[in-house]
């Protein structure tokens, strides 16, 4: 072969063999392994954003974020997080064990509209299918989550359950389990308790120290730390870590539109008693899973169990109540 | 001034002027850039993480400016890939010339001539450089771009018309490549002009005319020369010199520089001082603003690139030299004489700006070479490689921009004192020189 047709041959193979070979072996790679893309939301969120699955049979993805770092979960199956370093591909076997809808979403803040960052995965198959979760317990008492909600008292300092506990004062009957705890507003709680003979001899904070230590003795530690640890993972971002409000992406959630940071329903300050004690646990946990309508609250009933939520909005009174003191 | 010349060694000869050789090298550069602008089109648009923007822009940037130009001068020209598609279907041949090839064949148009396209062509890449620097579908498109670009030229006009009047590398490397060690030059001027037929220039069995139109009996600088090394396989007097010289040897030339190779020079110089601001300086808000093309930032990031390298920087340079007028030449003849020296203090410039920038992202390299699709592999073992800058510290930063404006003081005392103007003259230029260092470390010290 003559040297100008090698060097023919070698421009061919490399012009066009060298394109075709990269671009078919990336075609059968991602037809082999689909691929999950991570993008901030205002960018496309996941894509896709629906991937289907069947029972017992491995899903394999690759998942990789296109820009920031990202994290993908499973809402409602306690998986662990899986984080996606930018541009860095990362293999997932998932396997389901009962068919469905499942959400998938981003634990980490990626942006102002982290939250919107979900897709589903509808598995197929046999089996039981997942149960869908039960109806939120402020339906059940016709509460109306939008209504204003201003507390009828509010303490004039940090009411604390250990100090409500070592009062030693008993409850009426019933009030004490975390039914009554959960259905009624702390102000409200409040104002029954005071109404009460056997509060006649405390002060007014001495009674707000009973509320508290209705709260803590409806809870558990254990409760407590999921709370504290979805919180971190989901709400401080907005919220911010001490409640207030002024989380970094706070200013952006609910705004009227992008990079006007002025808006009619910024995150909730859950340190403000005018408006927390006003409001009971389950308003909270509907608010949690419904979302906040025409506000930046997303909806978290596709994500959080159950058992999730109320450990949340134990935990968002400790923003109102010392546990110790 | 001495001068060893490579060809005359007989085993350097005839790997310089085999083609084999070179023309595996360029091919070898053409799988690369396939396979830069593949993972540029279907890898993550992570830009950190594709191997289009960590190769381009910091691989073959760092060997580029920190390695080739400085020791080598325009090797890169000399086996770039760019312009390989588009050559090939002009001759007809990849190797020596035969009959055949398309093409028009039309002298480039003469209005059209010198670097003026160039130096806005840089511009037009420069305004969207941090986009094209962040985004691999960007330098994809960039670089396919370019490609069918200087194919379309090679079809319309003659040689390599894309590389000599259009690349926005190419002029950049060119004016640098005057302080290289390394020049093709005619051993003796003599013998090319009673030499009939110019084979160099016109070319003949051997080899091609010079694809950067230069006739090269009057080369005395690297500025338009490839280093393709044409002209050492078609001169048949064996009259073509490849040379190691002394770095800088065209800067001591006596002629003045055209206002295009003027214009390059502190286009070049205020590109160095606009990037390492942007890039490297200590303001997210304004790198923020180069990157949203299309933003009231990016506007006003454009508007200030284009108001320090196009009016900032030459308006005061053109004000120094006019301060220090003396003789009846004009501020901008005199501006032209101390052109050349400007170079040793852009290449200062450049190479401390590239070794911040580089060594900060070098790093990245490791991943992107191991897995150029970003499909999981992990061909090198360096996959997970974390990213972490290599600190390169102040002081070779501030090393490398003092020897450019120790070098650059010295060739414009050299200009001052050929143009009678001595002192005078000089220390005004001085003085740009010395206020641009100053900026330029300022912004390095953040």
């Amino acid at each position: 072969m003559s040297g100008e047709r090698l060097a023919r041959w070698a421009f061919g193979v490399i012009g066009i063999g060298i394109p075709v070979a990269l671009f078919g072996l990336w075609t059968i790679d991602r037809g082999v392994v689909p691929t999950l893309h991570a993008r901030l939301s205002e960018a496309g969120g996941w894509q896709p954003s629906v991937l289907e699955a069947a029972v017992g049979v491995p899903l394999e993805l690759r998942l990789i974020s296109e820009d920031v770092v990202h994290s993908f979960a499973i809402g409602r199956t306690g998986m662990a997080p899986i984080d996606l370093p930018p541009g860095q591909p990362v293999r997932a076997s998932l396997i389901f064990t009962r068919p469905g809808t499942y959400t998938y979403y981003c634990t980490r803040w990626c942006g102002a509209d982290h939250w919107r960052m979900r897709g589903v995965i509808e598995v197929t198959g046999p089996g039981e299918p997942v149960p869908p979760p039960r109806p939120a317990l402020y339906l059940s008492l016709g509460v109306d989550l939008d209504a204003e909600h201003p507390a009828s008292a509010v303490p004039s300092g940090r009411p604390s359950a250990a100090r409500g506990a070592a009062l030693g004062a008993s409850f009426p009957t019933g009030a004490g389990a975390r039914d009554a705890f959960v259905t009624r507003a702390p102000a409200e709680i409040w104002g029954a308790l005071r109404r009460h003979p056997s509060t006649q001899g405390l002060t007014d904070s001495q009674v707000w120290d009973l509320v508290a230590s209705q709260w803590r003795s409806t809870t558990t530690p254990a409760a407590l730390e999921t709370g504290r640890s979805l919180y971190a993972q989901n709400c401080a971002a907005c919220h911010g870590e001490d409640g207030r409000g002024e989380g970094v992406f706070g200013a952006e959630a609910g705004a009227h539109a992008p990079g006007d940071d002025s808006h009619d329903s910024p995150p909730a300050d859950f340190t403000d008693p005018s408006r927390m004690l006003g409001a009971s646990s389950a308003l909270l946990q509907g608010k949690i899973v419904r979302g906040g309508m025409g506000t930046g609250m997303p909806y978290w009933g596709p994500i959080l169990t159950e058992a999730e939520t109320w450990a949340l909005v134990d935990y968002l009174w400790t923003f109102q109540f010392e546990e110790g003191k | 001034m001495t001068r060893l010349d490579l060809a005359r060694i007989p085993a350097v000869r005839a790997i310089l002027t085999a083609r084999g050789p070179q023309l595996g090298v360029q091919l070898a550069a053409m799988a690369g850039l396939i396979l830069v602008v593949v993972a540029g089109l279907v890898g993550t648009a992570a830009g950190s993480r594709n191997l289009a923007t960590v190769g381009v822009w910091i691989g073959w940037w760092a060997a580029l400016m920190l390695v080739a130009v400085p020791l080598f001068g325009r090797l890169w020209c000399g086996i770039c890939p760019l312009p390989l598609p588009g050559e090939w279907l002009q001759r007809g041949a990849m190797l020596k010339p035969r009959p055949g090839g398309y093409g028009l064949g039309r002298p480039w148009p003469r209005r059209l001539r010198g670097m003026w396209l160039q130096n806005a062509a840089f511009l037009g890449v420069a305004v969207f450089s941090l986009p094209i620097l962040t985004d691999p579908r960007l330098t994809a498109v960039l670089l396919i771009g370019l490609v069918l670009l200087a194919v379309a030229l090679s079809l319309v006009y003659e040689r390599r018309a894309f590389c000599r009047y259009l690349c926005p590398i190419g002029g950049f490397v060119g004016l640098y490549s005057q302080a290289a060690p390394v020049e093709v030059r005619v051993r003796d001027p003599h013998v090319c002009a009673t030499h009939k037929t110019k084979t160099c220039y016109v070319g003949n069995a051997e080899g091609y005319g010079c694809p950067w139109l230069v006739y090269p009996a009057s080369l005395t600088s690297n500025l338009n020369c490839g280093l393709c090394l044409e002209c050492l396989r078609t001169c048949p007097l064996d009259n073509v010199a490849v040379n190691l010289r002394a770095p800088g040897a065209d800067l001591n030339l006596a002629g003045r520089s055209r206002s295009d190779e003027l214009f390059k020079s502190l286009l070049l110089l205020g590109s160095a001082l606009v990037y390492s601001v942007v890039l490297l300086g200590p303001a997210p808000a304004v790198r923020a603003a180069a990157i949203e093309i299309g933003s009231p930032g990016w506007w006003l990031y454009a508007a200030g690139f284009l108001l320090v390298t196009v009016a900032l920087l030459p308006g005061t340079f053109l004000l120094a030299v006019r301060l220090g007028r003396t003789g009846a030449r004009s501020a901008l003849d005199r501006a032209r004489s101390f052109a050349p020296s400007l170079v040793p203090l852009g290449i200062g410039a450049w190479a401390a700006f590239s070794l911040g920038f580089v060594m900060a992202n070098l790093s990245y390299l490791g991943p992107v070479l191991a897995d150029p699709l970003n499909l999981g592999w992990d061909l090198l073992g360096t996959a997970s490689m974390a990213w972490k800058p290599i600190p390169v510290g102040p002081w070779p930063v501030a090393l490398v921009i003092a020897g450019g404006l120790a070098w650059t003081s010295q060739k414009i005392r050299s200009s001052a004192e050929r143009m009678a103007g001595g002192l005078k003259a000089a220390a005004p230029v001085w003085g740009f020189c010395f206020a641009y260092s100053a900026g330029l470390l300022w912004v390095f010290a953040g």
